[in-house]
């Protein structure tokens, strides 16, 4: 029996989350959320998802046992949740396929997203293609320059993508953008937002759409050793891969939830996108309320994270309220740290994993040398790597 | 009575419309800003709407979101922005001041200290863009503890039932949003405006303020006839934007002078 039960009626995660927008979208907010209850538990709807998740994206994505990485690092036993083995490479396709179908049945033509590294635009993209959906990808022209071979694939799939010049020209300047695109457009255009921040109903809708990793890996963790894990551990920018392996764990006892935040060049620098380690201050930012890297007089500062994927000033508010209330724990690892994951499980195992989520991995590491062989960590592998071959490259200086 | 609600209803007996300008404060540099309320106060400006930069104004328009760009350069926060409005206090203690931004410049300090240093400031009213009346009772009870009016925004989109919900906890008067979309967008549609601000006057008795869309003389004379006040935010900024500090104050002057005239002749 589920004995967690956030968010309330108005999205609000204690302190945290609510709907903090415009006049013009309280409406439209309205709607997707009267829609989505209709939803949510309708069989057909969720049967078309299902099948979608199956045939389309390749689910349940398998848990794999990572025992040469274990062995090498002398402890605990290392599981990954296979995310990286889903169509188009990451967790993030779990979440557009639901927001897709509530779309097409809410009668909207047009779907509008935005994008970082481009992983959830490519997700965007690739439902929208598949469903006959115009799609219209926003993202920052500095995350354009840097991700190039992603801006390609999302015009492949048709989608037309716009970069936006305003700001710091990154992941939340795109949220903005897509945000007054969606004011201006709300009667024919629905807004997939990519993780479990915007406003209600989007953080508690993108978790139970990502929730479906939690839920396979605890039936797969039994099939496998019989047991569920010691340790959760998965990376956090918005959070929504974090929140789709906790969420079905929540009230499962003696598992620990650990997310992995980006600690860039160190906590100690102020050059890091890790609100919730660093304990920065409560606010308000693309509509609900949640920890948020910002300066005294309120304004959000710039971030930074090897990760385009991490690399956002707030967090979901979900996992604000999860710390708060001690069932998750945050901490963060830095660039160097998650480099020098994402080598070692490319060498031990021979999976080139995100640099996303190269930093649970670097997390696991650690945790996993103080811990007894006989113990296990699971693994939240939430994309391939395959995006940052360019990025990773241009580290050890070589022209590719 | 607030200054913003004798405001109201002095012009009331005169029969006339309010004009009411947005600039943002420190745009196009914080030396410029109280010599360019007191000239929007020369020029015929009823009240003021003093913007407060924020690093991410999802609400806004590209030049909207510019001015606040170049007012974060030379670093004029919330705290910077109520130095100025006390410092126009000193030379003009009539003509109401309403601030105009975003939720989290407000958080940072706290809903409390916040009114207690608008009020020590001597503004007059403030409207939150991303605070719907559902996640700010807390807030609004501190501003109307002390006489400041929370001003909220209605929308082509908002039901019948919601303009209820809002102009309860409003006060000061209710500004109509008169498109969809972002500051600075599109051309307003006067026979749909002309509806829904007499379906709103149905449910307040509130002064209806109305705004975006509104961009020279024809667009201010056609809406000052069917609003209490006119609302011209972009088209302010835009003038102020594409002028030098030598033309700056006579630009704005010129521009609120044929505004004036085009209101009062509604």
């Amino acid at each position: 029996m589920q004995l967690y039960d956030m968010p309330d009626a108005r999205g609000h995660f204690g302190q945290f989350g609510g709907t903090f927008v415009a006049e013009t979208l309280v409406e439209a907010l309205e709607d997707l959320r009267i829609m989505y209850e209709k939803y949510r538990h309708d069989p057909e709807f969720l049967a078309e998802y299902a099948y979608d998740l199956k045939h389309f994206v390749g689910r349940p994505s398998p848990i794999y046992h990572a025992k040469r990485l274990s062995d090498k690092i002398g402890g605990a036993q290392i599981y990954l949740k296979r995310e990286d083995l889903n169509h188009t490479g990451a967790h993030k396709i779990n979440n557009t396929i639901g927001q897709a179908l509530l779309a097409k049945r809410m009668g909207k033509p047009r779907v509008i997203a935005e994008t970082g590294a481009g992983q959830h635009g490519v997700a965007t993209a690739t439902i929208a293609a598949r469903l006959g959906l115009e799609c219209v990808v926003y993202m920052g022209s500095e995350d354009v320059k840097r991700q190039a071979p992603n801006v390609f694939r999302m015009k492949l799939l048709g989608a037309t993508v716009v970069p936006v010049e305003s700001g710091s020209k990154t992941l939340k300047d795109a949220l903005n953008e897509a945000m007054r695109d969606w004011v201006t457009n709300v009667h024919n255009t629905f807004y997939i937002i990519g993780t479990v921040a915007g406003p209600h109903p989007y953080p508690m809708m993108v978790r139970d759409f990502q929730a479906v990793i939690g839920i396979e890996a605890k039936e797969q963790m039994m099939e496998m050793v019989g047991r569920q894990p010691d340790a959760i551990v998965a990376c956090v920018g918005g959070g929504s891969n974090a929140m789709g392996i906790f969420y079905p764990y929540i009230d499962v006892p003696n598992v620990r939830l650990i997310g992995v935040e980006a600690g860039g060049l160190g906590m100690e620098t102020g050059q890091h996108a890790a609100p919730l380690t660093a304990n920065s201050p409560v606010g308000v930012l693309h509509g609900n309320r949640t920890y948020l890297m910002q300066d005294a007089d309120g304004n959000i500062i710039e971030t930074h994270s090897i990760s385009a994927g991490l690399d956002y000033p707030g967090v979901g508010p979900e996992h604000a309220w999860l710390k708060d209330i001690k069932r998750a724990e945050y901490v963060a690892i830095t660039d160097d740290e998650a480099m020098a994951a994402f080598h070692n499980l490319c060498r031990t195992e021979g999976i080139i994993p995100a640099l996303e989520s190269s930093h649970a991995l670097a997390h696991a590491e650690k945790m996993a040398k103080t811990m007894h062989k006989d113990q296990i960590i699971l693994v939240n592998l939430s994309g391939r790597g395959d995006k940052d071959i360019n990025t990773v490259a241009k580290l050890a200086n070589i022209t590719l | 009575m607030s200054r913003i609600q004798s405001v109201f209803a002095t012009l009331k007996q005169q029969g006339k419309t309010a004009l009411i300008p947005y600039i943002t404060a420190g745009d196009p540099h914080p030396k410029h800003t109280v010599n360019l309320l007191h000239t929007l106060v020369k020029h015929g400006a009823d009240m003021i709407e003093l913007g407060v930069p924020f690093s991410d104004p999802m609400a806004d328009g590209p030049v909207i979101q510019r001015a606040s760009e170049r007012a974060l350069a030379h670093k004029v926060g919330l705290t910077a922005v109520l130095a100025m409005v006390k410092e126009f206090r000193q030379t003009n203690q009539t003509t109401p001041i309403i601030l105009m931004g975003y939720a989290n410049p407000i958080e940072a300090i706290g809903a409390m200290a916040f009114a207690d240093r608008a009020k020590a400031a001597d503004v007059d009213g403030v409207i939150t863009v991303d605070y719907p009346p559902e996640e700010c009772g807390e807030f609004v009870k501190e501003l109307r503890a002390r006489d400041i009016d929370p001003v909220f925004l209605l929308s082509p989109t908002t039901e019948p039932e919601r303009v209820d919900l809002i102009v309860k906890q409003a006060s000061g008067f209710v500004y109509y949003v008169s498109l969809k979309g972002v500051t600075g967008a599109a051309n307003l549609d006067i026979i749909e405006v002309t509806k829904r601000v007499a379906s709103i006057r149905g449910q307040t008795s509130l002064p209806v303020g109305v705004g975006f869309g509104i961009r020279d003389a024809a667009t201010a004379k056609a809406t000052a006839a069917i609003a209490d006040a006119v609302v011209v935010g972009s088209r302010m900024v835009q003038v102020i934007e594409a002028s030098t500090d030598e033309n700056l104050l006579s630009n704005v002057a010129k521009l609120m002078d044929e505004l004036k005239t085009a209101v009062d002749a509604a």
